[in-house]
């Protein structure tokens, strides 16, 4: 049996059988189907990975489903390759989707698409397990645009609202730009290589005879794709936006799964990237402005997503950070830690939002930890642990980032390790700021709401305490030691071997910092915060703005693009060059018959006089030349 | 042979005078008779060059000519006709409706 | 040859059907339909075994008649498939069916004239791909005009007339330059070889200089790009497409416009190769021209159906650009994505019509939010945009994805020998690949979500003869999406040989290392 196989197809099955029957079915059957099919996934997994462990550290399994095109002797195959990296990735995919589906029954029981939910959540669960599973980039980059699309649908999924339908479009064509480098370099590796499976091109570049061609150029092709699908500076764009979706997709694909794939691709093409000191510099470069300036963003969001929409790209930055180091195992242990208390902290959200019937708004919160004590419980474990509190597993990994940022001979160096503390800090800042604001304060919420603020069922409740264990004693599992045979672990920096203890004080004091100072700042409710904003009313402008970016790809991008394609090309291109020339030689051509047709004066004699001049002129032709 | 030379050279002079006739007349039944004129020129050139080679196919061909003669008279009269009555003129200088 | 008989079939069927619906008594609407609707089935299953027994194995044609037809000048009746254009004549026969299946409740003025235009057409376009002689594939050619001209101008749009003329007469146009061309071929080779002939096989052998070649082939050129249409040649379709009732845009985005790729791939490059390469930076360039003008246009269209139709113009860019990087991987690419575009678009603009139909407008902004009013349409549409977009697993994918591969194979070796040119290019037309996700998500958006409204609301969705249609469709988007391998393989052998006679043995392109 090819199980690899089926652990893809297993989510399609669900989608097509609750795509095309799911509305006549009911509900009962839609939840079985939808939420059966990633466990049974997630077993298969199990399954996967207990024959991998079998078979040895460094070893993979590899099944071969299909030819897909062959030109000559090449070709593309539709294969999957399981070793431990897809191993970690698979099981966070399965097995924290399947508890992001079983949280959306409850989440999503009123919606009157909910046959089309899960439909949807199942075809991204197909795509992004073709994406990890794949072996070839070609297949990689199936998944890679599939789960795009299973993106945009679910952003979109209320699609009466244009703002909502506008945020899946944005999403989608930011991605692509993206995805356009992706092909870039695929085409430059298939070029060079002449295969584009990805255990080959990491072997072709550990050869001692280098393959022929700029490993930096490949790096940072792909790595363009990347920035797109992990939203990272300059197209971090659509992720805040997206927050339009239904919440649990906002966990699933906007946190756990989908924006880790650029790691993920990164981690896998670690041989290009070890050869690519340049590209990984740029990789960590962005890693750690994006991880710092989103961070920025974050302190003053009042949308609770919003929040952790721009946390999540700063965290984002942190993993692409300790991928430009060489750190490639830590940041997948990022990946790891972080699809916990994201997840955790996202569903969090979803079910204090539920209580509160749709509001989203902070500033609107407050005091509902006795309302809602299982969420708070839950939601301030994985706040914790994102602010990297010791001993829960966000500290864990980001340390070693931390560490590695700066300790690396890969690449590692002071600036990069200021800015990443720097991120850390405003981290542990802003998340007990949403902590403080939304659970502790006394209760800034209207009396209607209050009255109905409500602990969600326990199908909702249940998954928030399993994450949020997982986020507590996931760090004490040493993935990156567990995926040493793969991706190796940097060299550190002589100078530095004496100091890694110290580094983990220095880290752990920094996110106490942050629990300090947001707790000073809004122990009582808002006013301190406010009045700090109106001390510097520019800097909170500019932030509140996100920096004005979306606004300068408005202008910048989309307006010039808008008005060439309408004036120059429409206008002055279609209509008047060629149409109006074209137009104009027919106006030309009926003038000049105009003209002509004088010469037919009608008067019989006339005619007569013509043929004769024309005969005599052919006499006197054939005369002179005969 | 002077017979030849004569024939030819009266059938020049017909064509002449037909052609000059078409040119300068404006009424139209004058101008057909010329035509006509011209015609009989052209068959009688050809009566001279069948005699002056002993074939037959000039002899032939003006058995042709009487078939488009006839054709040609049998739908220019009714034309001509049709003409008169409507502007009871014969003079073409009238008629110019197929200028372009 | 027992099998050339079912080949013959195939093309005559048509013109069989044309004489039966001719015969039929007047006012039996109903019974037209049947008829040429059954016409049209036969057919393509006719083309469905024709297609599994075409061996991708064995060069040369397949199933082929040669018959003299007018002996002094050597004309032929020559026919036959080969794997240039086994695909696209499955593709003319698969789509027959669905045009008289979308037209069946369209139209209601002259129906018996109508379809015996559309069994004309029909005729016509299968004789030009099927033609193995330059005489022949003439006269096809010419044909395919007559009843594209009464179909936009008897049953079109407002500006029927307009823009059936502009159609005509561009076509036209590109048509007498390359009868000039193909009579000089002919009576050169005549004076070289001492007979005469208008047999594809043994005029591709002629060897004439190439100054000779480069006027030849613009005159070929500048017929075939009109057809494509290439930019700057392109403003009679997006006027013939507005205009035309869905049935001509259909056959039009569908098959006919294949014809002028096929006519690069068929007469043009082979016919003139050394012409060819030289000539490769201009076609090229205007490919990816047509690839970004057409993409760039499409984004500010109000029309449904204009938008849809400068799509057309970018996707045909592709082909184009395939078929001009002389890679075996871009070429096949290119011949993928003709049948892609021809599934696409034409359903696509299938769609439209049924929309059409229900509501009598084509402007963008009377709509919004049809994906509550009519679920089953708004699925199929999603699916048809995402083809178009060159969605992984979807067929437009697989002809985007390696008419790109071959493009970068053929412009990295240039790059490196200094010729920046195609590089450039290459990364200009993938670059097309976000602004097609641009325009056609744009235009889903706005008539799929946001609020409800059409005009003559509410609407009924889909019945079951419409949905039959987009299901055919949808399931040979996704199977040549998910497997290409076996189209593909029927096309290898003839695209290599094309790619050998035209990039010839001087140049190394391809996938070399």
């Amino acid at each position: 049996m090819k199980l690899l196989t089926v652990i893809v197809l297993l989510p399609l099955a669900g989608f097509l059988l609750n795509g095309l029957l799911g509305r006549r079915l009911g509900r009962t059957f839609v939840s079985i189907v939808g939420c059966g099919l990633p466990i049974l996934a997630f077993l298969a997994t199990l399954k996967a990975v207990l024959l991998l462990q079998a078979a040895g550290p460094d070893a993979a399994l590899l099944e071969v489903a299909y030819r897909w095109a062959s030109f000559g002797d090449q070709g593309f195959d539709v294969a999957f390759y399981f070793d431990r990296l897809t191993a970690v990735m698979t099981l966070i995919i399965t097995g924290v989707g399947s508890l992001i589906h079983v949280y959306s029954t409850g989440y999503m029981k009123d919606d009157p698409g909910y046959a089309r939910y899960f439909a949807y959540l199942n075809l991204f669960l197909f795509f992004m397990l073709t994406l990890v599973l794949g072996r070839s980039l070609l297949v990689c980059f199936v998944g890679w645009e599939g789960v795009g699309l299973a993106s945009y649908l679910l952003i979109g999924f209320w699609f009466e609202d244009p703002a909502k339908a506008a945020a899946g479009k944005k999403a989608f064509i930011t991605n692509r730009v993206g995805d356009a480098g992706f092909l870039l370099g695929l085409f430059l590796l298939y070029w060079a290589l002449g295969t584009v499976n990805m255990d080959e091109i990491n072997a072709a570049f550990a050869a001692p005879v280098a393959p022929a061609v700029s490993a930096s150029l490949v790096g940072v092709l792909l790595f363009i794709g990347a920035t797109g699908k992990s939203a990272q500076i300059p197209l971090h764009v659509w992720l805040p936006d997206a927050m339009a979706g239904p919440t649990p997709v906002s966990a699933l694909i906007h946190a756990a799964t989908m924006v880790t794939a650029g790691v993920y691709l990164v981690a896998r093409l670690h041989g290009i990237y070890e050869h690519a000191p340049e590209a990984s510099q740029v990789v960590a470069v962005i890693g750690v402005l994006t991880a710092f300036f989103a961070a920025t963003i974050a302190l003053v969001q009042t949308d609770i997503k919003k929040v952790l929409a721009y946390s999540t790209v700063s965290q984002l930055g942190l993993m692409f950070l300790a991928l430009g180091v060489g750190a490639y195992g830590v940041a997948v242990f990022h990946v790891y830690t972080h699809a916990f208390f994201k997840a955790c902290l996202f569903l969090g959200a979803g079910s204090v939002i539920h209580a509160l019937g749709g509001e989203q708004d902070i500033r609107k919160m407050g005091g509902l930890w006795r309302r809602i004590p299982l969420t708070f419980g839950t939601f301030a474990v994985a706040t914790a642990a994102i602010a990297g509190i010791p001993p829960l597993a966000g500290f864990f990994s980001k340390d070693e980032i931390l560490w590695f940022a700066l300790a690396s001979q890969h690449g590692g160096s002071a600036a990069l390790w200021v800015l990443g503390s720097a991120a850390s800090l405003l981290t542990s800042f802003y998340m007990f700021r949403l902590l403080w604001l939304t659970f502790l304060t006394p209760s800034r919420m209207s009396h209607d709401t209050e009255h109905h603020v409500h602990e969600s069922p326990f199908s909702m409740t249940g998954v928030l305490i399993v994450l949020a264990a997982l986020s507590a004693i996931g760090g004490f599992f040493e993935l990156p030691h567990f995926l040493e045979p793969l991706l190796p672990i940097p060299a550190v920096a002589g100078s530095l071997e004496h100091y890694e203890h110290t580094f983990v004080f220095v880290a752990v004091a920094v996110a106490l910092l942050g629990l300090a100072a947001a707790t000073f700042m809004y122990r009582r409710g808002l006013a301190r915060g406010e009045a700090l904003a109106a001390r510097f009313p520019r800097l909170h402008r500019i932030l509140g703005g996100k920096y004005y970016i979306d606004e300068l790809y408005e202008a910048v991008l989309y307006r010039p693009l808008h008005w060439v394609s309408d004036r120059v090309f429409l206008g002055l291109g279609d209509r008047l060059l060629i149409d109006g020339s074209l137009h104009g030689l027919a106006a030309l051509t009926r003038r000049a018959s105009g003209r002509l047709s004088r010469v037919q004066t009608g008067q019989l004699q006339w005619y007569v006089a013509m043929a004769v001049i024309g005969v005599v002129g052919c006499l006197v032709w054939v005369w002179r030349h005969g | 042979m002077a017979d030849t030379q004569l024939l030819l050279g009266l059938s020049f002079v017909l064509f002449a005078l037909g052609l000059v006739g078409v040119m300068v007349r404006r009424n139209a039944l004058v101008m057909l008779m010329c035509m006509e004129l011209m015609l009989n020129a052209v068959i009688l050139a050809l009566v001279t060059f069948s005699l002056e080679t002993a074939t037959l196919s000039g002899a032939v061909l003006v058995f042709l000519i009487f078939v488009v003669a006839a054709a040609e008279i049998a739908i220019a009269i009714p034309i001509v006709l049709q003409l008169s009555r409507q502007r009871s003129s014969l003079d073409v200088e009238g008629y110019d409706r197929l200028q372009g | 040859m027992g099998e050339a008989t079912w080949l013959n079939w195939l093309l005559w069927l048509p013109a069989l059907g044309m004489v039966a619906v001719t015969a039929l008594p007047k006012g039996r609407d109903s019974l037209v339909r049947s008829v040429t609707f059954g016409c049209m089935v036969l057919q393509f299953f006719i083309a469905a075994i024709l297609y599994q027994r075409f061996d991708g194995t064995v060069a040369g044609l397949q199933f082929a008649t040669d018959v003299p037809w007018i002996r002094d000048w050597g004309v032929g009746y020559r026919i036959g498939l080969d794997g240039l254009n086994v695909l696209l004549v499955s593709l003319t026969a698969f789509l027959g069916p669905l045009v008289v299946a979308g037209a069946w409740n369209a139209v209601h003025k002259d129906v018996k004239l109508f379809h015996v235009m559309v069994l004309f057409i029909q005729f016509a376009m299968l004789g030009t791909f099927l033609a193995q002689d330059l005489f022949l594939f003439y006269v096809f050619w010419e044909a395919m005009l007559i009843p594209m001209f009464l179909i936009i101008g008897l049953w079109g749009g407002e500006r029927r007339i307009y823009a059936t003329l502009k159609f005509v007469l561009y076509t036209a146009f590109g048509s007498i330059l390359m009868l000039a061309a193909l009579i000089y071929l002919v009576l050169y080779t005549h004076g070289s070889s001492g007979y005469m002939t208008f047999d594809l096989r043994h005029l591709s052998g002629s060897q004439l200089p190439l100054n000779t070649q480069l006027w030849l082939l613009s005159a070929f050129a500048l017929s075939f790009a009109i057809k494509v249409p290439m930019f700057p040649l392109h403003t009679w379709l997006p006027d013939a497409h507005v205009e035309a009732p869905t049935t001509g845009s259909v056959i039009l985005a569908g098959v006919l416009l294949k014809m002028g790729t096929y006519g690069f791939m068929k007469l043009g490059f082979p016919l003139f190769p050394e012409a060819a390469r030289a000539m490769m930076p201009v076609i090229m360039s205007l490919a990816v021209i047509s690839i970004v003008y057409g993409a760039c246009l499409a984004l500010v269209q109000t029309d449904i159906k204009k938008i849809i139709a400068y799509s057309s113009i970018s996707h045909l860019g592709y082909v184009m650009l395939g078929l001009a990087s002389l890679d075996l991987i871009g070429i096949q690419g290119a011949i993928l994505q003709m049948v892609s575009h021809g599934l696409v678009a034409g359903g696509l603009f299938l769609m439209v019509g049924m929309i059409y139909e229900r509501t009598h407008s084509r402007a963008v902004a009377d709509y919004g939010g049809l994906a509550r009013m009519l679920p089953v349409f708004s699925v199929f549409f999603t699916i048809l945009t995402l083809a178009s977009i060159g969605l992984p697993t979807t067929s437009g994918f697989a002809g985007e994805f390696m008419v790109l591969l071959g493009a970068f194979n053929a412009a990295w070796p240039a790059h490196l020998a200094g010729n920046d040119l195609p590089l450039t290019l290459a990364v200009i037309a993938v670059s097309g690949v976000v602004l097609g996700a641009l325009y056609m998500l744009w235009l889903a958006q706005r008539i799929l979500f946001g609020e409800a409204r059409a005009p003559h609301a509410p609407l009924t969705d889909l019945n079951s003869r419409e949905t039959a249609i987009l299901v055919a469709i949808v399931v040979a988007i996704f199977a040549i999406g998910l497997f290409p391998g076996d189209p593909l393989a029927k096309t290898e052998l003839a695209a290599s040989e094309f790619q050998q006679r035209v990039a010839g043995g001087t140049i190394q392109l391809g996938s070399a290392r």
